[in-house]
Parts: structure tokens; sequence; C-alpha cells
């Protein structure tokens, strides 16, 4: 599907459709990236323009190293991630502000400030300043699609990567965008081999570096006039300091004061600061997270409030704002008291099944990211611990490690397919080579699921929907040297049970590949399925379907009258009951209920 | 009603489909020269927690997050999440709920009880409470998945827009063989509330 370009178009669009579009825009020819909220749609949106090439990386570090040999190659090159993808990626990163561009090199980091999905609230702002990038920081959708233009721009003007840094709330919120024509770079693709610039030998590693600080200082001069960062005189009592998604926050919470909005979050100016500073009696800086404007105005000598007013933990929003700087405590009605809705496995995920057989081996079960890191909720109650991609087969070897000979058995890995791929291959490498004896479970539903359903090299298809070679997981597996390697589906979870019962007992390290659609999948829903229903006159109330934690089987609460009117003894509190909207036919609870009670609805 | 500006709260549960229903009301309102600003969370969440939409409207919209009692209008998909949520909606705003129950874990597992008392508990927010069955209507065009849509259609009375620029987004937004049910979802939904018991 192509999406048409029509001339000064103004659409609605998510901050990650606005910075594809900005991408296509610019003329960019080659993007890569992994799947990470929020940064995911990006490449999903951009895939569909006429003309570009895209693709999922396995992870963050090949990514940036595919958009760099592009940018290498004279095209545009976008490389997307959430922000802790960049923690991967920092390798090729740091370099490449070394080695500088050919055609503009855009990195793309999507943060995700109070951890709507994510394991830390890191604040990759720090990340420009440590990898001497500069960093663009929108504020709405209208500036992710200007601003990633620029982005292009200024990565070939000097000579550098730069980021493009959101947050959630930029990311996944929609606003308006003006649709301009593409245009792309001015000179043609093509490598000029350039040892000097290209070849990061400490002797030219060492030149580079002086003129990345040179770079810098460009830059900086930049940051001094740039319309990007500017002042919005107003009521001259109050001067705020913000950027990204903390300026409409201010606009709507102090309409009346003067701004001074920051887009471009690395290199700061000084000079635009200073003419600030001078023109307003108080200065509040605004800003989610860590206190990187605050820092640089304090460094100034500028006297300024900031984060002991402004929280530095989760994100803002107007009343927060609002709030801090008033003092005034606004009241609002208190949140009304009911049952907790956390996330959960979906009816009929393949998951569910591993998990339940894995918790009555009362193994620990370091964990992963993904979908399966729900497992650690009641009731499947599965799992122990849950650090980055890939961490959890480094963390079963480092445990077995520590316990010695008391630890055998005791512990087992459990990761995703993707995130197999991802960074646990290496870790289980080293199992092999490091004579560990660590069970590892890949759990294989043929798709990256938790970001959305999205292709990796285990699944036949690429970003562009071609088929295309698979990676056989049980292959390499064997061919890291684990010589047991099996494959079980995890909806039959008496012969789950089974192999992992045998396989963690075995003094070498081994595999199990749990391998079963995402229930989530469009083929997988197209079939036709079953629907379990529960025999009142059977169920006893003994809730052992209940244990399974699957969101379609509801317990029906009685009360002794209840429970007597209903045929039953006085003492049941209850009985399951299966929603036919929600059961996806997975057959995980008819073989645990010992009354037979749960049965096949005839249609 | 026509109001020059509002803040409109969505909440359900993950796999209601409130992303479509927001995106809805999204290009309707900017099909009638409304600024928009929407704000969702999408990842881990959706996976059957609660979920929540907030979408702004008027000449100019800065933040795209509503601010806790200040919303004109709380369409809840669930029940219990319109109680969950009731705190974002201003005093006099309106509520749209749909009268379905969707058990949270902790009730599906027999460790609590689901609220026996959320009509009551939500009518002490608002009297401008309209409680609809979009289950029933979307089961009776056999389209379980319409639900959100007639629960836009029900929530059309409180936004300042004409049915056809629900109808014209409907038909931009969806593959061409599904505009036709949602239309008639959107219409169903519109007729579950008379104009007349509105305030």
């Amino acid at each position: 599907m192509s999406v048409l370009v029509k001339k000064e178009e103004i659409r609605l669009l998510s901050g990650n459709e606005a910075i594809a579009r900005g991408a296509f825009e610019a003329g960019v020819k080659v993007a890569s990236g992994y799947p990470g909220t929020p940064s995911t749609e990006i490449l999903e949106n951009f895939v569909r323009y006429e003309g570009v090439y895209a693709e999922w990386a396995p992870n963050e570090k090949v990514a940036v190293e595919v958009a760099i040999g592009a940018s290498m190659g004279g095209v545009r090159a976008l490389a997307t991630m959430k922000h802790v993808g960049v923690n991967v990626a920092a390798d090729p990163i740091f370099t490449a502000s070394y080695t500088g561009v050919r055609g503009g090199l855009v990195i793309v980091t999507a943060d995700d400030p109070e951890l709507h999905s994510s394991q830390n609230e890191q604040d990759n702002r720090h990340y420009a300043v440590a990898a001497k990038i500069p960093m663009l920081e929108p504020s709405d959708s209208f500036e992710a699609k200007e601003f990633t233009r620029l982005a292009f721009e200024l990565s070939e003007k000097y000579d550098t990567p730069v980021f493009l840094r959101t947050t959630t709330r930029i990311s996944h919120a929609k606003g308006v965008v003006r649709l301009e024509e593409p245009a792309g770079p001015a000179f043609p693709p093509g490598f000029t081999p350039d040892p000097a610039k290209w070849v990061m030998l400490p002797v030219n590693a060492k030149r580079r570096h002086v003129v990345v600080e040179e770079r810098t200082k460009a830059l900086r001069e930049f940051a001094e006039t740039w319309d990007g960062n500017r002042i919005e005189w107003g009521d001259r009592s109050l001067g705020i300091i913000t950027s990204g998604v903390s300026y409409p926050y201010v606009k709507e919470a102090f309409p009346e004061a003067s701004v001074l909005k920051i887009g471009l979050a690395w290199p700061l100016p000084e000079r635009l600061f200073r003419e600030f500073a001078a023109g307003v009696s108080r200065i509040v800086v605004v800003e989610e997270l860590d206190p990187h404007l605050e820092t640089h105005v304090k460094t100034l000598g500028i006297p300024a409030q900031g984060k002991e007013l402004i929280p530095i933990v989760g994100e803002l929003d107007p009343r927060i704002v609002r709030q801090a700087i008033t003092g005034e405590a606004i009241s609002v009605r208190a949140p009304e008291t009911v049952p907790p809705r956390p996330p959960n496995l979906c009816p009929g995920c393949p998951h569910r099944g591993l998990f339940f057989a894995l918790k009555k081996l009362k193994v620990t079960v370091t964990g992963d990211i993904g979908c399966y890191t729900l497992a650690t909720l009641p009731p499947l109650g599965a799992m122990d611990s849950c650090i980055c991609m890939g961490a959890s087969i480094g963390n079963a070897h480092g445990m077995e490690k520590a316990l010695g000979p008391d630890g055998a058995g005791k512990v087992v890995a459990v990761i995703g397919d993707s995130t197999f791929l991802h960074s646990g291959v290496t870790g289980l490498m080293n199992v092999v080579y490091n004579r560990g004896i660590s069970t590892v479970i890949l759990l294989d539903n043929d798709i990256t699921a938790m970001t959305g359903a999205q292709e990796n090299p285990a699944t036949g298809k690429t970003l562009h929907g071609e088929p295309t070679r698979r990676t056989d997981l049980p292959a390499l597996c064997r061919a890291l040297g684990v010589e047991h390697v099996y494959t079980v589906n995890p909806h039959d979870m008496k012969q789950t049970e089974k192999v992992l019962r045998r396989e963690v007992a075995r003094p070498e390290p081994s595999v199990i590949i749990t391998k079963a659609p995402c229930a989530l999948l469009p083929e997988h829903r197209r079939k036709k399925r079953p629907v379990y229903e529960v025999i009142a006159d059977l169920c006893t109330g003994c809730k052992a379907c209940s244990r399974l934690g699957c969101p379609a089987i509801e317990w029906v609460p009685f009360t002794p009258e209840e429970s007597v009117a209903a045929g039953k003894k006085a003492r049941q509190k209850g009985m399951s009951r299966i929603s036919p909207l929600l059961c996806d036919g997975c057959n995980q609870c008819p073989p645990l209920c010992k009354f037979q009670a749960i049965l096949e609805k005839k249609s | 009603m026509s109001v020059p500006r509002g803040d409109v709260f969505l909440a359900g549960v993950g796999g209601q489909g409130t992303l479509l229903a927001s995106e809805v009301l999204c290009d309707a309102l900017l099909l009638s020269g409304f600024d928009v600003k929407k704000s969702e969370v999408h990842g881990m969440a959706q996976r059957g927690g609660s979920v929540t939409t907030h979408l702004r409207f008027g000449p100019k919209v800065y933040s795209p997050l509503i601010e806790p009692g200040k919303a004109d209008l709380l369409i809840a998909f669930e029940k219990m999440e319109a109680l969950r949520f009731a705190h974002y909606l201003r005093p006099g705003g309106a509520m749209v709920v749909n009268a379905q129950e969707i058990f949270p874990p902790s009730v599906a597992t027999g460790q609590e009880r689901y609220p026996q008392d959320v009509a009551e508990r939500l009518r002490a927010v608002t009297d401008r409470l309209h409680m609809v069955d979009a289950l029933a209507a979307a089961l009776s065009m056999r389209e379980v998945r319409t639900v959100n849509i007639v629960l836009v259609g029900a929530a059309s009375h409180f936004l300042p827009l004409p049915e056809a620029a629900y109808e014209e987004a409907l038909k931009a937004r969806l593959p061409e063989k599904f505009v036709a049910v949602n239309v008639q979802a959107f219409r169903a939904g519109r007729a579950l509330l008379q104009p007349a018991l509105l305030q």
C-alpha cells in the first residue's frame, strides 16, 4: 500500500507517523530498526512509501551499523529504536560520531518516561552529550516532521550523525502535520574511499576527535540563532525554560509566561540563555526526567529553579507543572477504588501453557523482555527476574555458577524467539563454551509479539512483507554446541511438563523450544477454532481451571442459598464460566478439569 | 450541544477497539475544522489491561493530555473502567458508559468480586450518566467487533459534529468491506440515546 502524496496537505499524524513522513520527504533510501515501544510505528509507516527500503534488524546495534553503511554509500539513512535500544547500539554510535557521514544519518531514540512499556526510564539526552552528537527534540507531531527533515540537512552540513529524541507522548500523540514534497540530498549515491575518515585506526580517530570538537563549536553557534531555539516573551515575572513535550504542558499551564523553548537538546546555546535570564525575574526549568537543561543553565551561573520543584520521576502533565510552580494544590475528585486491571496474557496465548507447567517444577526462572514477562503476575507468578533483552540466559548461567552443585537443575532461562535472536544467541554460546548446564526455554510464537506483531529473522518474512529464508532455531542452537534441543507444543501441558522435568535434571545445556503461534496473528485468528464451555451441573468450583489465569475463564461466586438453588452443595462457593466472546479454543483448560466439566461448545 | 473546544477521555480494556474509535473521532473532528491532539499508550498495557485515550479539540490545542477533573465527556467501553477514570470528568461533564462487564484477573480468579454498585457510584459523580448496552447492539448486527463504533454513535450526541462527519471518517479509515457494518453500528449507537433525554 502506498501513501498518496499531495501538495500542501494537512494530516493528523502521530509523532511516529510524522517522523516516517519526514524521512520520506528527506529522501531517505535505507532505514533499519528494531521494534520497541514507543518507536515501532516509525518503520511500519515508513515502509509504505514508494521507493524506500526499510528493514527490521535483529537488534539495534545492527540497525545502526546498516544505517552507517548506507550513509557511507551516499544515501540518507535512518535508524530507529526505543531508549534502551540505544544502549545496545551505543558502540557504533559513539564511533560514527567521529567518522561523520556522507548521506545524512539520523538515529531516532524514543524514550519512555513513566515506563508505559519499558524496564527503565533512562533519559537519552545524556547520549547526545556523551557521544558529542547533536540532538533535536520535537514538541509535537508538526515539529516531529519538520525536525526530521532538518536533521538530515544538519547531518550533511555538519558531517555528523544526528539524534532525534521523542518521548511516548510525542511518538504516540497525534497532531496536525503539514505535508510537503520530497527532496533528497544534492549528490548522487556512491562510496568514495577515504581511510582517514572511515577507518578508525587510532591514528585516524585521533584526528577525527579534533574535528568532532570543532563541529560541536559550530553547532553551538547554530543553536544560538536557529529559530527552533526561541524566546517567546510574555509576562516577565516568570520565565520558563523547556523543551520536548514539556513545552505544550507549559503553554497550557502558563499561557502568559515568558518561555525559552529549546528544540536542539544538544549542543545548547549560551547567549540565548543569558538573554532570557536578563529579561525575566524568576527562572524555572521544566523538563521530564533528568536536569539536562537545568544543569547547563546553572553551569552558566544563571540562578534557576528546576528539580527542586519539578519531579525527576515519571512524566509530567499541565497539572503537575502548574502545581509545582505555583505551589497551589488544585483539588480534584479522588480516584475511585476498583479492582486493578493489569495487562494479562491473551486468551489462547501459548506462553500460558508453558508457564503453568513450569510453575509446577518450582525452579528459579530468569526471564526476559516480551509478553511472557507478564507471567510474573498472579496467578501464574512464574518468573523471578527480568533485566534487559537477552539477559535471561546469562543470568541463569551466572546463578548456576554462583550456586555450584546446589544450583544444578534449579534454574531455567525463558526467552522469546525475537529476543533470542536480538541478544540471546551469544548468551547461549557462553553457556556451552563455559561448561554451563542451563536449561533454556525458547518461546517461539513465530512473531515479535509484545510490540504488536513484527517480523523477525525466524518468521520467514521481511518488513516489506516479502518471503525470505528463516533462521532455523533448532539448527542454530545445535550449531552453538547444544546437543539437547527439543521442540514441544506448549498447549499440551502434560507433554511440556514431562520434557521440562527431564531436561532440567540433565547435567548438560539443553534448549526446549515451545512452538505455537501467537494467538493474535491474523493467520491464527482466521482458523476455525472450537469454543469451550463449562457444564454447570458438573462444575464443583474447585478452581483448577482458574489457576491458568485465562481472561476467558470467569469465576461466578455463589451465596449458600444460590448454591443450593443451583442443585449444588451449600459449601460450594461458586463455579467457573467461559466467556464465549473471549475463548480462543486453545484446549489448555479442558484437561485440567478432573470432573470433565469443560467441553467443546456445540454451535 | 455546540462547544468550540472539548476534552474527551476514552477508557476501556485492551482489545476492545478504543484505538479505532478514537481515530474515527479524531478524523471527524479534523474534517470539521478543529485542531486536534490525541494521546494513548501502546505496547504492554494493551494486553487486556486498562487502556485510555486522551482526545482534545478546539481552535488551538497544546497539551495532548487531559488533566484530571477537566474532561467534558468520558466514553467508557467497560463499566468498571468508567469508575476507574471517573475523576477525569469535570463537574457537570457527561458519561457514556457501555454496560458490558469484563472481569479483571482478580475477579476472574475469584479473589475479589466485580463491584456491584458501579452505576450508583457513577451517578454520584455526574447526573449526566448514560449507560448503554453496546455489546447487545453489536451482537444484534452479528459483528461483536463493532462495540467501539456503537459507542462512538452514542457519544456523538455530545460532540459538535454532524452525523455525516463520522460516516465520512469511517469511510476514510476502514477497508471498504467493513464500512457498511460500521456505519450501521454508528447509527445503532446514536439511536440508543434519544436527544430529548439529553441535558
